[in-house]
């Protein structure tokens, strides 16, 4: 059984958090940065109120391009994957290659992208199904390649066709490994979106943040930066809800005595 | 005769683990492999299934080779197996599902079972919410869901205590007589299998072969629960001497 978290262990984090700020506030007040660099929470907050309804507009382009690219990404993650598991000569010729394109930063491919297919939405998503891929691919292979051979076995003495292993066993039992990889793939996809939105295009937070940039707004432009990161966070928590929905045997407890059997 | 091995032999790399090991299953009878530790009885019953495929030897099922052809037998592996991300009665009729029944179908069919095999109020829980030997019931449930003519089990009461293991074991030999189904199982057990068996097969050796076959006199002439064979001592020094020759 875990350990309930309790009051104190989110007040702590909470109560740094806040301390933190106050120091900031401080370091603007007593002017030992000037603020035309390092605007106060202050100011980020004023900024963040008054541009919230434009930079919505540009997160919800962010969004789009994110959702469309993480799609995308699972499926082609879950083909590569279940070829590779499949067969075993297509995982150990392509294994090595995959890990070798990881090696190349997506971010130096964004460019690159862009003169290939333009300003518009495709480079964006391309980038992101190519940073995305990589994280699901690997996690559904570890779990199925984790899958416990004996249970395999058992189903081939059930007489269970090759589908049905895959089913009723490999499937769910890969489901754990396979949000861990998402959960990567979600903040990665995220910064990928951002990034290649510098390079070109007409909206998107990425663009937003050039546009306040090149107008020296610094306290937009922490504000743009809050933004994003609490984008990241609430596609995790959401997909944490989602996991815990997918895998209800991962969260029904476990067996506590009771029936004064030997173990 | 139903099943029969004949002249089994298997090695993992250089290392010979079953000789020239044959056996034989009657209708209706429960014949029990009795060997220590790490001899090969798992083994055995993995050719059998048809999971390994024996280095020489044939597996004949009612006149028929199966040898490394799986799907003909009901397999109670050793560990339960049960799968985690299915609720326990989902686990049980999962031999039917596999067949092709539907889903609610086959909850019906095994949920009848559930009260017979005392898991009634675990059916819509996860195995990791079972006991040891809740999982094991189970276990056995889902391998008699399999509904084929002969079951082999791997130690299939190991993990039950001594009143649930007796209720168990006096259903299995109800339900084999109702069904005309025959068992080979495994035990490491001497009372359980001098107990409850028609004959029993002595492994012993390295690599292992069959060091004695000892007939019973009959499981249903005597009471499951109480009624050892009359020369039930005679029989245990016997099976012992086949474990250790050395010592005697
Ligand atoms: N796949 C395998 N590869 C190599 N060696 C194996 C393999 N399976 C079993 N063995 C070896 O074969 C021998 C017999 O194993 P087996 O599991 O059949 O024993 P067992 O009689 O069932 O033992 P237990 O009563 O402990 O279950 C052991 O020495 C084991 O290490
Ligand atoms: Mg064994």
């Amino acid at each position: 059984m875990k350990r309930r978290p309790s009051i104190t262990d989110k007040l702590i984090p909470l109560a740094a958090l806040l301390i933190l700020i106050l120091v900031w506030e401080l370091i603007c007040l007593l002017g030992i940065v000037p603020g035309y660099m390092l605007p106060s929470p202050v100011r980020v907050g004023a900024a963040f109120i008054s541009e919230f309804p434009l930079m919505m507009s540009h997160a919800w382009v962010t969004l789009c391009e994110t959702a469309a690219g993480l799609f995308l990404g699972i499926i082609l993650g879950f083909i590569t994957a279940a070829v590779m598991d499949t067969f075993g000569t297509v995982k150990r010729a392509l294994y090595p290659i995959l890990v070798l394109s990881q090696t190349i930063p997506t971010v130096a491919l964004a460019p690159l992208l862009i003169l290939w297919f333009s300003y518009g939405m495709a480079p964006k998503v391309i980038l992101i199904v190519l940073t995305s891929f990589f994280p699901i691919a690997v996690g559904l292979m570890d779990g199925f390649a984790g899958i416990d051979p004996d249970q395999i076995n058992l189903m081939r003495a059930m007489k269970a066709g090759k589908l049905q292993i895959f089913i009723h066993l490999k499937f769910p039992g890969a489901l754990p490994e396979f949000f861990s990889g998402l959960k990567i793939a979600v903040s990665y996809s995220v910064v990928s979106a951002v990034v290649s939105e510098w390079l070109g295009g007409t909206s998107g937070l990425g663009v937003y943040m050039i546009r306040v940039k090149k107008s020296y707004s610094y306290d937009k432009m922490f504000a743009v930066i809050i933004l994003v990161s609490a984008v990241s966070l609430m596609l995790i928590a959401l997909l944490n809800i989602i996991s815990r929905k997918a895998m209800p045997w991962k969260h029904c407890g476990s067996y506590n005595g009771g029936e004064g059997e030997s173990k | 005769m139903i099943l029969r091995a004949e002249s089994i032999s298997k090695s993992f790399s250089d290392k010979k683990v079953l000789d020239d090991i044959s056996v034989s299953l009657s209708e209706g009878e429960l014949v029990c492999i009795l060997g220590v530790s790490g001899i090969g009885k798992t083994t055995l019953f993995n050719i059998l299934s048809g999971l390994l495929m024996p280095d020489s030897g044939r597996v004949i099922l009612k006149g028929e080779d199966i040898t490394g052809s799986t799907g003909h037998l009901s397999y109670m592996l050793q560990k339960d197996l049960l799968l985690e991300h299915k609720k326990v009665i989902d686990n049980v009729a999962l031999p039917l599902v596999l067949k092709g029944m539907g889903k609610k179908e086959a909850r019906q069919k095994a949920f009848e079972y559930f009260e017979k095999f005392s898991l009634t109020g675990t059916e819509y829980k996860y195995p990791a919410q079972l006991s040891g030997g809740m999982r094991q019931r189970a276990s056995l449930l889902r391998t008699y869901m399999c509904g084929d003519e002969v079951a082999l089990l791997d130690e299939p009461f190991s993990a039950l205590d001594v009143r649930t293991r007796d209720s168990v074991r006096k259903w299995y030999l109800d339900v084999m007589d109702n069904i005309r189904l025959s068992t080979l199982f495994i035990t490491h057990d001497i009372d359980e299998a001098l107990l409850i068996s028609d004959r029993i097969y002595v492994l012993g050796g390295t690599p292992a072969v069959i060091m004695d076959e000892i007939d019973t006199g009959g499981r249903k002439n005597r009471d499951p629960e109480t009624g050892y064979p009359e020369d039930h001592t005679k029989l245990r020094q016997r099976i012992l001497e086949c474990f250790d020759p050395a010592s005697t």
